[in-house]
C-alpha cells in the first residue's frame, strides 16, 4: 500500500543514479578536462549545458504534443497521457528558460550581444511564453477530463502556431537591412573531446528528462488520487446516509 | 380540447422522465447514488430535500449535461446511456442564471433562442404572449426588467425552442411575493400546454400549491414520493 | 416522429446557427455601443499616446504601419474579451451548450461578428495614421491595404474566438486572454506590418512587394478558422 504512495521504482532509482553520475563526468570533462575553443575561447564551455538544454526543451514539447494527441484520440484515451503532457511540459519550460539564459550569456561573451533578432531563438522564446500560458490553463480547474481535453487542444494549436511564428520571423529577417549577427564568429572547430563532452551532455540531460518526467507524472498522478480518494468510501457513506434518512 | 388528439399519440404513453438506480458523478463525488423516478407528461414535479442532496444533479441528469454512470435513464424515449446529446435539444434547463442577453429586448431575446430550433416567427409571437410578454413589456432590454419578469423571459425562452421537458433549479431564489405568483401562473400554463416541468425548490409551501407530485431527494437517492 | 422531428430542427444547421449568433452580436453591439463608445477611443488615445512616446514625425512616419497593428492587436484582445463576457454574463454559453446548438455555428457567428467589429476598428486606425502620422496612400496602395485589412481581421477573428472561448468559463480570463493570445498572433503582426509599409510606401517599399505578405496572412487565416471551427466544441463540453 506505501508503495503506491512514492513516485519512485528500482527503475527511477537506478536511472537517477546514472543521471548524477553523467552530470559529475559532464561537469569534469566540460570544465575541467576539455580545450578551450580557438575562436570563442573559455565561452564555449557554456555550450554543454545549453545544447543539451535547448535540445531537451524541444524534446519536452514534441512529447507534450504527441501525448496531447494520444489523449485527444479516443482509443488510447487516457488520463496518463495528460500527466505525462503536463510532466514533459513543465520539464521543458524549466530546461528552455535555462537555455535561454545560458544562451544570452554565451552571446554576450561572443558576439558582444544578450540577444539576437535570429528566428531559432525568436522562436524558442515564443515557445516558451506559450508553453507558461498552457501550464496556466492547466491551472485553471475543472474536473480532470476537462482539463485534460482543454489543454490537449491547446498543446495541439501550439504545434500550428510555432511553425507559423518561425516561418514569419524567417521572412522578416531576411528583408531586414542589418546583417544578422548570428554566423559571426561562432565556427567552432571541435576537436574529438569536445564533441564527446557534447554528446555527453545531449545524453544525460535525456536521462534527466525521462527522470524527471516519470517522477513528476507519478506526483501528478498521487494529486489526482488525492483528489478522488473516497470515491469508494464517499459512495457507501452517502448510502449510508439515505438509508438512515429513510428509517 | 387540443390536448385530446395528443391523446392517441403512442409516444405520450410513454413516461418522459425514467430513471432506475441511476448513478451520476461529479468529478469524484456521487451526487446521485441510485435514484429512481417516473414522472409522466403533464405533470409539475416538485424536487425537496436539504442542500447537497443531489438535485441539480437530477436535473442536469434529465438535461444530458451529466453522463449516467450506472443504471439506467430514459428521457423523452432517448436512453441516457446511449445518446445523451440528442436529448438536449429537447429539454430546457434554467439554473440559478438566465441565459439571456442584457442589451437585448425581450422579443429579440426569445427570438434568439426560437430560431435556434428553427421556430416559426408566428410560434415565437405565441410564445412571448402566452408568457404575458406582450405589449409594454415587449420592447424593452432585459437588463431594465426586474427578476421576476427576468425569470419569465428565460421561460418564455424554452417555449420558443420548445422544451418539452422543463427543468428549473430553484426558480423561486431572488424573486419578491409577486414574482413567485407570477413564476407559479407561467409553470401552470406550460403544463397546461403539454410541458412537463420539474422544480428544485426549498420552497416547500409555496411549491407544494403548484405541483402535482413531491418527491423528496437525500443523499442521491429518491426518498418519497407524496401524491399531492 | 423522425421526419417531423427533422423538419422541426433545420434552424439547428451550422450555417443558420452562425448566422443567428453573428446577428445577435451585431445587434448586441448595435445597442450596447462599447466598440463605437469605448474600444474605438481607446484605440486613437493609443495612437496619439504613441506620438508623445517616440516624439519626432519622421520615426513616426517610419514606424506608422507597426503602431496601426499593435494598436489593433491590444484593442482586439478587449473585445474578444467583450464578446465572451457577452455570453457568460448571464450564463447564455451554458444555456447554448445545454440547447444542443451547433458549436460549430457558434464558432463561425462569433468570428464573423468579430471580423466587422475589427474592420471598423482597422479602418479607423488607417485613417489615423494617415492623419498623425502622415502615412500616404496610393491607390494601388489601397488595394493592398484593403486586402491585407481583411486577411489579417479574418485570422485575428478566427484565433480571438478560438482563445476566448477557451478562456471564458475561466476565472481570472482577463488576464490569462493576453497571455495565450498575443504570443499567437505574432505572424499576423509581422505579415500585415510588412504589408502595410509596403501599401504606405514606408521606407521606400513599393506596393509589390507586399503582395507577398498575404500569402502569410492567408495561410495563418485559413488554418486557425479551420482548427477553430474543429476545436470550438471539444473546448466548450465539458
Amino acid at each position: 500500500m506505501s508503495n503506491d504512495r512514492v513516485t519512485s521504482t528500482p527503475f527511477t532509482k537506478g536511472l537517477g543514479f546514472f543521471v548524477l553520475l553523467g552530470i559529475a563526468l559532464l561537469i569534469i570533462l566540460g570544465i575541467f578536462v576539455s580545450p578551450a575553443d580557438v575562436n570563442q575561447g573559455e565561452s564555449v564551455r557554456i555550450m554543454y549545458a545549453h545544447v543539451p538544454g535547448a535540445w531537451l526543451a524541444y524534446l519536452a514539447f514534441v512529447m507534450t504534443a504527441v501525448s496531447s494527441a494520444a489523449y485527444l484520440w479516443k482509443r488510447t484515451r487516457s488520463l496518463t497521457w495528460d500527466r505525462i503532457a503536463g510532466a514533459s511540459a513543465e520539464v521543458g519550460v524549466l530546461f528552455m528558460g535555462i537555455s535561454l539564459v545560458t544562451g544570452s550569456l554565451w552571446g554576450r561573451l561572443t558576439w558582444g550581444t544578450y540577444w539576437t533578432w535570429d528566428a531559432r531563438l525568436t522562436t524558442t522564446a515564443f515557445l516558451f511564453v506559450t508553453y507558461i500560458g498552457y501550464l496556466a490553463v492547466r491551472g485553471l480547474g475543472g474536473t480532470h477530463q476537462q482539463r485534460a481535453r482543454r489543454s490537449a487542444v491547446l498543446a495541439l494549436l501550439a504545434v500550428l502556431e510555432i511553425p507559423l511564428v518561425h516561418f514569419s520571423v524567417e521572412l522578416w529577417n531576411t528583408l531586414h537591412q542589418e546583417a544578422s549577427v548570428a554566423g559571426r564568429g561562432t565556427d567552432v572547430e571541435m576537436n574529438g573531446l569536445m564533441l564527446f563532452t557534447l554528446f555527453l551532455g545531449v545524453v544525460v540531460f535525456t536521462l534527466m528528462y525521462v527522470w524527471l518526467v516519470l517522477h513528476r507524472q507519478r506526483s501528478l498522478m498521487l494529486e489526482d488520487m488525492l483528489e478522488d480518494s473516497g470515491l469508494d468510501s464517499a459512495l457507501s457513506e452517502r448510502r449510508a446516509e439515505a438509508t438512515q434518512a429513510g428509517r | 380540447m387540443s390536448t385530446v388528439s395528443h391523446g392517441h399519440d403512442p409516444a405520450t404513453l410513454e413516461p418522459v422522465v425514467d430513471l432506475c438506480d441511476a448513478v451520476a458523478v461529479l468529478g469524484s463525488f456521487p451526487a446521485l447514488a441510485g435514484a429512481t423516478m417516473t414522472v409522466l407528461r403533464g405533470e409539475i414535479v416538485l424536487l425537496s430535500g436539504p442542500n447537497g442532496a443531489g438535485k441539480t444533479t437530477l436535473l442536469r441528469l434529465c438535461a444530458g449535461l451529466v453522463a449516467l454512470e450506472r443504471g439506467r435513464g430514459r428521457v423523452l424515449g432517448v436512453d441516457l446511456s446511449i445518446d445523451r446529446e440528442s436529448v438536449r435539444h429537447r429539454v430546457g434547463m434554467i439554473g440559478h442564471s438566465n441565459g439571456l442577453y442584457g442589451d437585448l429586448t425581450v422579443t429579440e431575446n426569445v427570438r434568439f433562442w426560437g430560431r435556434t430550433v428553427g421556430a416559426s416567427e408566428s410560434e415565437i409571437d405565441l410564445a412571448v404572449s402566452r408568457m404575458g410578454l406582450d405589449g409594454r413589456l415587449a420592447h424593452l432590454s432585459v437588463s431594465r426588467l426586474s427578476a421576476g419578469q427576468r425569470r419569465r423571459t428565460a421561460l418564455a425562452g424554452l417555449v420558443a425552442r420548445r422544451a418539452e421537458l422543463w427543468l428549473l433549479d430553484e426558480p423561486h431564489a431572488g424573486l419578491d411575493a409577486a414574482g413567485r405568483d407570477e413564476l407559479d401562473s407561467v409553470l401552470k400554463m406550460a403544463a397546461t400546454a403539454g410541458a412537463t416541468v420539474i422544480v428544485a425548490s426549498h420552497e416547500l409551501e409555496r411549491a407544494s400549491k403548484l405541483a402535482t407530485r413531491q418527491v423528496e431527494v437525500i443523499a442521491g437517492q429518491v426518498r418519497k414520493v407524496v401524491g399531492l | 416522429m423522425s421526419s417531423a422531428g427533422q423538419q422541426r430542427f433545420t434552424g439547428t444547421t451550422v450555417i443558420g446557427t452562425a448566422r443567428l449568433i453573428a446577428a445577435k452580436d451585431l445587434r448586441v453591439e448595435l445597442r450596447s455601443r462599447v466598440l463605437l463608445n469605448q474600444v474605438l477611443p481607446f484605440a486613437l488615445i493609443v495612437m496619439v499616446m504613441f506620438a508623445f512616446a517616440l516624439d519626432s514625425d519622421a520615426v513616426l512616419e517610419r514606424v506608422a504601419p507597426g503602431l496601426v497593428w499593435l494598436a489593433a492587436l491590444f484593442s482586439a484582445l478587449i473585445m474578444v474579451s467583450r464578446s465572451f463576457a457577452v455570453e457568460t454574463a448571464d450564463g447564455a454559453l451554458d444555456q447554448l451548450r445545454s440547447a444542443g446548438v451547433p458549436a460549430m455555428g457558434i464558432f463561425i457567428g462569433k468570428m464573423m461578428a468579430l471580423m466587422a467589429q475589427l474592420v471598423v476598428l482597422v479602418t479607423l486606425l488607417i485613417i489615423a495614421a494617415v492623419v498623425l502620422y502622415r502615412a500616404e496612400l496610393s491607390w494601388a496602395g489601397s488595394v493592398l491595404l484593403v486586402t491585407t485589412g481583411l486577411t489579417a481581421t479574418c485570422g485575428l477573428a478566427a484565433v480571438g474566438t478560438l482563445y476566448g472561448g477557451l478562456a471564458a468559463g475561466a476565472k481570472g480570463r482577463e488576464t490569462l486572454l493576453p497571455l495565450l493570445l498575443l504570443p499567437v498572433v505574432a505572424p499576423v503582426l509581422i505579415g500585415a506590418t510588412r504589408a502595410t509599409e509596403s501599401a504606405f510606401g514606408t521606407r521606400g517599399v513599393s506596393t509589390s512587394q507586399g503582395w507577398p505578405w498575404l500569402g502569410l496572412l492567408a495561410v495563418f487565416a485559413v488554418l486557425f478558422s479551420v482548427s477553430g471551427a474543429v476545436a470550438f466544441g471539444p473546448l466548450l463540453d465539458d
